[in-house]
């Protein structure tokens, strides 16, 4: 009887851990499937290469393409040189005390601030305190902002998995700390580093909330990517055709096609990672 | 004879607790001094005194003087790097920077402003019989190797240095019975032209190889001699159980 009993909930375990992963799976291809089933007819290479046109119902998506590529660079060079050096000194020159285990703390904690706040917070200091205006630099520092959190701590869980053997190696051949940084720890990490660089940047791309104050515009007619103007991005651009737009209905293929696009390119910014990750693993122990 | 390296009146604390007492040991030119003794009697704290890896760990107290002849190791007049680089240091896992086999010894070449030409390191890892097991494969990355032969390749890095002593972390430990042997023939090769401390938990090991043997307890020496006296005649009752595997 017990034995029976005991058969029966192992197989209800299992059925609900199944039914779990199951549900999960479903979702995740239904919106693939609805995304891409409705994407791809618009999708072309003229899609990618022209610019919006006749009110936005026509045409492709060039300038929110070339704007959200402007923005993701500025995010790059402001949060990775700030956020590993950051990291790099938090870990491996810091003393571990009340101070910095307060500020690793605040660290953490500001990966889980909601990202409008930063868009307000952009708004704040860029835009308005240092004069930016609404423009690409204002919205590439906020998202860089967003980012230095995420970078900093991916960092140091990088630096945290080189076993401290590694570090006496090169101490042992007579190196000082600094060239055992350079020459040993960074490039034992560096599959770590790029991985987590990657993933914060393809989700600092993705952002609405904080550009939302700071630059993006809902049409910009004609030449776009300078960094004292407004621009368009993709997440942008298809928040505004899905929900602001006065022909919503005519718009929805170039909608479509948008989020199409804005999913192949986070999906190949995660493949890049994970290829990195793979390069770099082979040559590990 | 003269000594090369010596401890005087070493004590070691790490905040309260104390883990060396009042060392007082001293280690021949071309000799091999093994240091045993049960877990946690201070061998490896001892060892990287004279190297001085304690520099990293910001709670340790080290009082009482380390020489190398007459060279005061801890005085602020000695840069550390180049203690570093006149001290080898082999450790117990075998650890290998994530580079080629030749970058793994031209660094440290390179760092300390050596020459690193290809017959330096062809010369060194032919002292760390590696050379003909290595020598199509020197752009590898050092990963790939075996655990011996990378135990063998991070000798020939702290041999590429012509330091005057190595210090060895029980460098086979995480080894296979032969790759061990063939370490313990190396090592025994090197005292010609080196001072070598290893740090062993196998008796035979010390036998095999040492020609001294320092015997420690709870953070003391209790007895120091020819490994022959110390194995077969030793002095204390502890010394004795210890080495029959009685205790430890």
């Amino acid at each position: 009887m017990q034995f029976k009993s005991r058969a029966l909930s192992s197989v209800i375990e299992w059925g609900s851990l199944l039914l779990s992963t199951g549900l999960v799976c479903f979702f995740l291809v239904v919106v693939i499937w609805e995304i891409a089933s409705k994407g791809a007819s618009v999708l072309s290479w003229e899609f990618l290469f022209a610019v919006p046109s006749e009110g936005m119902t026509q045409g492709g998506i060039l300038t929110p393409i070339i704007g959200t590529v402007v923005l993701t660079l500025i995010t790059a060079l402001f949060a990775i040189p700030f956020g590993v050096c950051c990291a790099i000194y938090l870990h491996e020159y810091a003393e571990d005390n009340w101070l910095t285990r307060t500020i690793r703390a605040s660290i953490r904690n500001l990966s889980g601030v909601p990202s409008i706040i930063y868009g307000l917070f952009g708004l704040a200091l860029f835009v308005q305190a240092m004069e930016f205006g609404t423009s690409l630099l204002a919205a590439g520092l906020t998202l860089g902002l967003l980012s230095l959190p995420y970078i900093i701590t991916t960092t140091e869980e990088a630096l945290m998995r080189i076993p401290n053997s590694t570090r006496e190696a090169a101490l042992a051949v007579g190196a000082t700390k600094f060239e055992t940084i350079k020459d040993v720890v960074i490039p034992s990490a560096m599959s770590g580093i790029l991985t987590g660089v990657v993933l914060t940047l393809s989700r600092a791309a993705g952002e609405t909330a904080p550009i939302l104050f700071t630059g993006a515009a809902f049409y910009i007619n004609g030449s776009t990517g300078y960094i004292n103007q407004e621009f368009m991005a993709l997440p942008y651009h298809l928040y505004m055709l899905s929900t602001q737009h006065q022909s919503i209905d005519e718009v929805r293929p170039i909608a479509y096609g948008t989020a199409l696009v804005l999913v192949i390119v986070v999906f190949l910014l995660n493949l890049t990672a994970f290829y990195i990750r793979y390069k770099y693993r082979k040559n590990e122990v | 004879m003269k000594s090369k390296l010596s401890a005087e009146n070493l004590s070691i604390s790490f905040g309260t607790k104390q883990v060396l007492k009042q060392i007082n040991v001293s280690f021949q030119e071309n000799e091999i001094t093994a240091l045993i003794g049960p877990s946690g009697c201070g061998k490896s704290t001892l060892l990287r005194s004279f190297n001085r890896m304690h520099d990293l760990s910001p709670d340790a107290k080290i009082e009482g003087a380390i020489k190398l002849e007459d060279l005061d190791l801890y005085s602020k007049a000695v840069p550390v790097t180049e203690i570093r680089k006149r001290i080898g240091m082999v450790f117990q896992k075998a650890n290998p920077f994530p580079k080629s086999i030749y970058d793994n010894i031209a660094y440290g070449l390179r760092i300390n402003n050596l020459p690193h030409d290809k017959s330096v390191i062809e010369k060194a890892l032919r002292e760390a019989f590696l050379w003909e097991e290595v020598k199509n494969d020197l752009k590898m990355p050092a990963t790939r190797l075996s655990g011996g032969q990378q135990q063998r390749l991070c000798i020939a890095r702290a041999v590429a240095l012509r330091p005057e002593v190595i210090l060895m972390d029980e460098p086979c430990s995480a080894l296979d019975p032969v790759s061990t042997l063939k370490i313990e023939e190396l090592i025994s090769h090197l005292k010609t032209n080196y001072t070598i401390v290893i740090v062993t938990h196998n008796m035979q090991q010390a036998q095999r190889i040492a020609d001294k043997t320092v015997f420690m307890y709870l953070g003391e020496v209790k007895e120091e001699g020819p490994t022959q006296q110390i194995f077969q005649n030793p002095h204390h009752e502890m010394t004795a159980n210890y080495i029959n595997g009685q205790f430890g």
